[in-house]
């Protein structure tokens, strides 16, 4: 139990630190874009924010897998942890897609864009496994049907994705051209600090999340027992 | 060979049942009417021949949605899904031969649906058939697995479409596509990919669903 | 035939069923008594397939196809005629001579003269007689009773005794009669 605490203290050091590092180097040390000037920085927040959503998304459905085919006792918890997390950094990638789209070009909502409307449809689609999972008493049953729609989830994202492009050509979205910034020098580590910092930060609350579930499903199992 | 006669004996079980109490497709033929009328009236007099189009695809979607909302009724209530569970059969023939019941009955009201559609609104070309049966197909599979997962749940009519329209979207954009767009070649590609993808793990992962 | 060690089933925090230990031998009888809500029924849907347990072992030296369950419910679509019933399962359960085997249990249990009509318009009796054909279609090798004897009249029951008497299949039994049966028993499992 101590080495596990030991761990979790050493992701959250280690999440702070990058953050503090991202916000410095994204505030004060990467340039002004060119086009769209200080607001752009949000980039920064967005994309990597958008790359954890899809890791724990990623993280989820593999530990759904474990759990349908290793039988693995503690996957099911962890791919709804992972889920969650993904939910939850979803949910700050359409803020944050938004916020951008109202600053670079005074809509709040953009279905150009098609990373947004990507995350808007597995937004729909994850907040989805959260009501089936409520709605399933718990048990074997409620962990299978939770890992088989999480795998689901894995394979409607690039099926969405081709589909949002397709679906480009016969909507005739006004096309905001938005100069992605040119990678490189102080822009690309800026980026990857921030991603591994938003990385650190997903596996801190994953952790955090996990050992709180865990700790609930214990004390459960406890009064069970004395009852 | 027995795996697909088990098929057979479940989808014609399902055929026959609605021939008795013919309560679903009535109902489905009726929906898509009423859904039909109602779009006649959410389209202002500058709407386009498109807009129709696309409302088209909402119709089938949603009249669907009312179809699967029956598909495993009688097996959760009279708790015949541990008999079908039971048998020896793959498990995957549940869902197999419920998913052809259901494109059975989505395939008949279409057969309503587009004819009325090319009266009230516009005619219905070849590639808009085209995308429907495709459609069709990716419909029924997704929405006969997700049936499934639903009848497991308390809030089973509340969580069945939570759970299908998101899956379905891509669909829906392939098929407006294909209905509305040049180059429709493209879209029915598409349909046929998401067809193939989701029945596979369909198939694969129903084992899952019904057993505990 | 059945060998569980330690076997248990939980919902989450709840245990319904814990450290399950039996030996069943091929042609055995275990007759499975206990109040309602004890478990009996996991217990027995969990032999016959339907649930994993969650801890311990459960080995059951049947295929699927070798077992027939009778359970609460009578596992049958009210809208489709008992004769329509049966032929699903029979086909499902790849029974040869489906139509004979059909037709001679439906005499032997007295529902020939009924074999048209919709298991709806059964009374209760006539399901629980209609669900035992089923369980007994395929000739399975074992037999999972969960309370066989619920809603038969006199000559129901006796039906049940004979078929039991007369069987060749490893039985499992949950009843809350046990002096119907308890002659037959070689093994006892009683919940607490």
């Amino acid at each position: 139990m101590s080495l596990r605490n030991n761990r979790l203290a050493a992701w959250a050091a280690l999440a702070l630190g990058l953050s503090a590092a991202a916000l410095a180097l994204i505030f004060f040390v990467a340039p002004n874009d060119a086009d769209q000037g200080f607001s752009q920085r949000i980039f920064y927040f967005h994309v990597p924010i958008a790359l954890t959503a899809y890791g724990c998304f990623f993280v989820g459905a593999w530990k759904a897998f474990r759990h349908l085919w290793k039988g693995d006792p503690t996957a099911d918890l962890e791919s709804y942890v992972a889920i969650h997390q993904g939910v939850i950094f979803g949910v700050l990638t359409l803020a944050t897609g938004s916020i951008w789209a109202k600053i670079s070009w005074g809509h709040w909502w953009l279905w150009s864009e098609k990373q947004l409307t990507l995350f808007l449809v597995l937004f729909l689609f994850y907040s989805a496994y959260f009501m089936l999972r409520f709605s399933v008493d718990d048990g074997p049953q409620r962990a299978n049907l939770s890992a088989v729609y999480a795998l689901f989830g894995v394979v409607l994202i690039p099926i969405s994705f081709l589909a949002i492009r397709l679906a480009q050509n016969y909507i005739h979205p006004v096309v905001f051209t938005r100069h992605g910034p040119a990678f490189h020098g102080t822009i690309l580590w800026t980026f990857c600090v921030s991603l591994a910092a938003m990385l650190a930060l997903a596996a801190t609350l994953y952790r955090i999340e996990l050992t709180g579930k865990r700790l609930d499903s214990r004390l459960r199992e406890l009064r069970e027992l004395l009852a | 060979m027995t795996y697909a006669a088990d098929v057979a004996a479940l989808a014609r079980k399902d055929l026959l049942l609605e021939l008795r109490a013919r309560e679903t497709l009535p109902a489905m033929a009726l929906f898509v009417l009423s859904a039909l009328t109602v779009f006649h009236f959410a389209l202002p007099a500058t709407s386009s021949d498109l807009a129709a189009k696309g409302l088209l695809w909402v119709a089938i979607v949603f009249t669907a949605l009312v179809g699967l909302q029956r598909a495993f009724v009688v097996e959760r209530e009279h708790g015949v899904i541990d008999g079908l569970v039971l048998a020896p059969c793959d498990r995957s023939a549940i869902w197999l031969g419920k998913a052809l019941a259901v494109l059975g009955f989505l395939a008949a009201v279409e057969v309503i649906a587009l004819p009325a559609y090319s009266i009230f609104f516009s005619p219905v070309d070849g590639p808009t058939i085209a995308a429907v049966a495709l459609a069709d197909l990716g419909i029924c599979a997704v929405g006969t697995f997700v049936a499934a997962t639903a009848a497991s749940s308390r809030t089973r009519e509340l969580v069945l479409p939570l759970l299908f329209l998101p899956l379905v979207i891509p669909v829906v954009i392939g098929g407006v596509g294909a209905s509305v767009a040049g180059g429709s070649a493209r879209y029915l590609g598409f349909l046929a990919l998401y067809d193939a993808v989701f029945a596979i793990i369909c198939w694969a992962s129903f084992e899952y669903v019904v057993t505990e | 035939m059945i060998r569980a060690r330690g076997v248990g089933r939980r919902y989450g925090a709840k245990h319904v069923l814990r450290g399950v230990d039996l030996d069943l031998p091929a042609g055995g009888f275990l007759l499975v008594t206990g109040p309602n809500g004890s478990g009996k029924t996991t217990l027995l849907r969990m032999i016959a397939g339907l649930q994993i347990p969650t801890a311990g072992e459960l080995e059951v030296a049947a295929d699927r196809g070798r077992v027939g369950f009778l359970s609460h419910q009578p596992l049958l679509y009210p809208q489709l005629t008992a004769a329509e019933n049966l032929d699903l399962y029979g086909r499902l359960y790849r029974v040869p001579e489906r139509r004979e085997r059909i037709g001679m249990l439906l005499e032997r249990f007295g529902l020939w003269d009924a074999r048209n009509e919709r298991v709806a318009a059964y009374s209760r009796g006539m399901q629980q007689r209609l669900a035992l054909c089923r369980a007994l279609l395929h000739e399975p090798e074992l037999l999972v009773l969960d309370e066989p004897y619920t809603a038969l009249d006199a000559a129901g029951e006796e039906l049940v005794d004979r078929e039991l008497a007369e069987r060749h299949a490893t039985v499992v039994c949950a009843t809350h009669d046990p002096g119907r049966v308890e002659h037959l028993a070689t093994a006892r499992l009683a919940f607490a």
